[in-house]
């Protein structure tokens, strides 16, 4: 959408290129008013406010704002949200404070998608068609815990988009392994230590994938480095109708030892590794990739973070690495996030 | 109007009558009758304005039951035995959020030993889940307290479980004196809560406690039960006004008022132990019932001032604390502190083991004989435990006990008591 935008000199066609300046965020400011992100605009809603109690850095409260504030936008402010417990609802709504300004309500870990379920149930009884409903959680709540609501709400093509804020671990327990961590991530129990240090290599659970597979209207990954590829995801999911699922990767400071500073950094290079493949998918078919700009070795990705130091210490484990590699490349392969052409073609 | 009916049929219908917006169905014997008459009533637009959701599990029924709640919608589903269990932490939930949902619990044994036949031990496991328990005695009651249970449920915002005997209620025929549209339309209002989730004016619900505040948020939750205690009677007493029979209310005493001894009993088996009573009243003995409505909140002074004037109280429960004893027993002697009167315990029942006129007539003529153990066990094979127990005492491996059992027994739910 940015490819014919004007800049403020008035040069016709001239394309933005939003990694000129290293960040997405900064490049939205050549943009037109209109076409920059919701999250750019001074009417955004601000459905999660400040004074919440997030980490310095937390990928999973930039993810909820961006979501939430592009959905409130698409509803017109027509939203009502069902939070799964975790990190995002702990350090947004410790009593009497709430962050919330839509709304939202908390009941268990692993019943979100259902008292979603419940709350458009309750709207399509009375008739009140205008209000449009989101669930959300981590990736604990979606993959594990919540994981027989989730594909209950798929399979019966609830009207709800449900977001998962993936982190790769139960990070308000104190960084516990999930359905979700990756391979040799060191978590509080996948320590490093052993012949096959971190997290054993298995097949992991895909959510998107397996949300592809109930054939769901739309399905669609991202990562909170790219707000308009976000922002647009959330827009179109909340202009269809039916269970609707959006995977937003998220990097958490805390669980993985990676710098605060470093969170849009390491959002945006899991998608350049291959590691994170960034599509979407409508009626369980996948329609388009968000293709890879500059092909990066995963070590690239892995070595800012201290659940991976053990591949890189004192004694090496070149062989994981490789393996590593070995499924981003696999991704690459399989979605065609590579080559095809240029890098012009790289939309949003 | 008067109709012969299956207990789960009339439970459907009457459940319709009250106008749920949202009904959630999960199939576990024995209340699966009454979600797939309430399908029908959907499907045929016998009941309108009504999303039926048929999701994957209790957990997710009582789940959809919070948000279609908290959404401002009356939801309605029904469940027994494991599927109690399997909703267990959404039932705390949903008590402590204050949304009034209204379920069937068509009591059933917990297994293991998997069973699916009639006693208490489901409902009595979720006693201080924060819900409301009113126990059915008979199909004209569970249809009666269904109509009682939304209004108890929307006056005090709290959940409401209506307990009616898995099989001995939910699937006999019986005759049924079925309320009509406009009565139920009169004597329950569309439900209006105070707050619901809705974009015009954002609320946050569900939000995290601490030390600060925690007790107090459960102390009210202990308060409302209490005021429950005025209201269900309040109910009751209109419901009898506007239906023209008494239903429902916190206890009612049979033959009790100068009865020496007294039978303490929920649900269906009231009408086996009135029979009993009949009987041993023309024999001269001096012996009643009381019949416990509402077992949460439970009814102290009323238990009290029942059986205040007897010389011993029987209780006869359907479940079995393992390790310690009774249930309902334990709230009847906390109703009876200071007070000198005989007590015993009598487990019966349990997972669908019919109790029978002739067993408790022996029983109740060993009660006023005083000759009943403390805790006694009603039509026990003591036989098959007791070589079991020697088994084990004779250095036997450990393992399963149904399984040890029933290797003696050679049958498997064929056994006829």
């Amino acid at each position: 959408m940015a490819e014919h935008a004007e800049t403020e000199t008035g040069e016709r066609d001239q394309r933005v290129r939003f990694y000129q300046v290293g960040s997405h965020v900064v490049g939205n400011r050549l943009l037109d008013p209109e076409q920059r992100t919701v999250q750019a605009r001074m009417d955004r809603s601000n459905t999660l406010t400040s004074g919440h109690r997030a980490c310095r850095g937390c990928g999973e409260a930039l993810g909820a704002r961006y979501v939430l504030d592009a959905a409130m936008r698409a509803s017109e402010g027509k939203l009502v949200a069902a939070n799964a417990t975790g990190c995002l609802e702990v350090f947004s709504t410790p009593f009497p404070e709430s962050s919330w300004q839509l709304p939202w309500i908390h009941s268990l870990f692993g019943n979100a998608p259902a008292v979603a379920s419940g709350v458009a149930a309750a709207l399509r009884a009375k008739g009140r068609e205008d209000v449009r409903v989101v669930g959300q959680g981590g990736d604990g709540g979606t993959v594990d815990i919540g994981f027989g609501c989730l594909s209950g709400m798929f399979e019966r093509n609830d009207d709800v988009l449900y977001v998962c804020y993936d982190n790769e671990a139960y990070m308000n327990t104190g960084v516990q392994r999930s359905g979700a961590t990756p391979p040799a991530a060191r978590t509080a129990n996948t320590k490093p230590i052993g012949e096959h240090p971190g997290n054993a290599f298995g097949q992991g659970k895909d959510m998107p994938r397996i949300a592809m597979a109930h054939g769901i209207p739309y399905v669609a990954t991202a990562t909170v480095s790219e707000p308009h590829d976000l922002e647009r995801k959330v827009e179109t999911a909340i202009g269809l109708r039916g269970a609707r699922y959006i995977h937003v990767f998220v990097p958490c400071p805390l669980g993985w030892g990676a710098e605060p500073r470093d969170t849009i950094k390491l959002a945006r290079l899991v998608k350049e590794t291959g590691l994170f493949p960034v599509f979407e998918a409508i009626d369980g078919e996948v329609t388009g990739v968000s293709k890879i700009r500059r092909r990066t070795p995963v070590e690239e990705y892995l070595r800012p973070q201290r659940r991976y130091a053990h591949l890189f210490g004192e004694h090496p484990r070149p062989d994981i690495v490789e393996r590593l590699q070995a499924i981003a490349d696999r991704n690459i392969r399989e979605y065609g996030l590579f080559g095809d052409g240029s890098e012009e073609e790289v939309g949003w | 109007m008067l109709r012969q009916a299956e207990g789960s049929a009339a439970v459907a219908e009457t459940v319709a009558l009250c106008r749920p917006e949202v009904v959630c169905a999960y199939p576990i014997s024995p209340q699966t009758h009454i979600v797939e008459g309430l399908s029908d009533l959907v499907r045929a637009g016998t009941l309108e304005h009504c999303e039926y959701m048929m999701v994957e599990s209790e957990f997710a029924a009582m789940s959809v039951c919070i948000g279609a709640s908290a959404a401002g919608a009356r939801p309605y589903t029904a469940t027994a035995s494991q599927g109690l269990l399997y909703m267990a932490e959404a039932l705390y939930n949903a008590s402590g959020l204050g949304l009034p949902i209204v379920m069937t619990v068509a009591n059933r044994a917990i297994g293991a030993p998997i069973n699916i036949w009639n006693d208490h031990s489901d409902a009595m496991s979720q006693r201080d889940s924060g819900w409301l328990q009113l126990y059915a005695e008979t199909n004209q009651e569970a249809v009666d307290l269904h109509v009682q249970a939304f209004r108890i449920a929307e006056q005090l915002s709290l959940p409401v479980m209506v307990c009616m005997d898995g099989f001995i209620l939910t699937h006999a025929y019986e005759r049924v004196d079925m309320p009509t549209r406009s009565q139920v339309d009169s004597f329950l209002p569309p439900f209006e809560p105070r707050q619901v989730l809705d974009p015009a004016d954002p609320m946050t619900i569900g939000a995290m406690v601490g030390p600060e505040a925690f007790a107090e948020v459960k102390y009210l939750a202990h308060a409302k039960q209490m005021q429950a205690l005025d209201v269900i009677p309040a109910v009751a007493e209109e419901f009898e006004s506007a239906f023209g029979r008494p239903s429902g209310g916190l206890v009612r005493g049979y033959r009790a008022d100068d009865a020496e001894t007294i039978v303490v009993a929920l649900g269906s088996v009231l009408g086996t132990i009135e029979d009993s009573v009949d009987a041993m009243r023309e024999e001269g003995v001096s012996i009643g019932a009381l019949a416990i409505k509402s077992f949460r909140p439970f009814p102290l002074e009323e238990v009290r001032a029942a059986l205040a004037g007897a010389k011993r109280v029987v209780v006869l429960e359907k479940a079995l604390a393992v390790g310690v004893g009774g249930i309902v027993a334990a709230n009847v002697r906390m109703a009876l502190s200071g007070l000198q009167v005989h007590g015993y315990t009598v487990i019966a029942g349990l997972g669908g083991r019919a109790i029978t006129g002739p067993s408790l007539q022996r029983l109740f003529a060993d009660a006023v004989a005083d000759r009943l153990e403390p805790l006694s066990f009603l039509d026990m094979d003591w036989g098959r435990v007791e070589a079991e127990l020697q088994r084990m005492a004779d250095g036997g491996r450990s393992g399963p006990h149904a399984e040890n059992i029933l290797r003696e027994v050679g049958i498997v739910a064929g056994g006829s008591h």
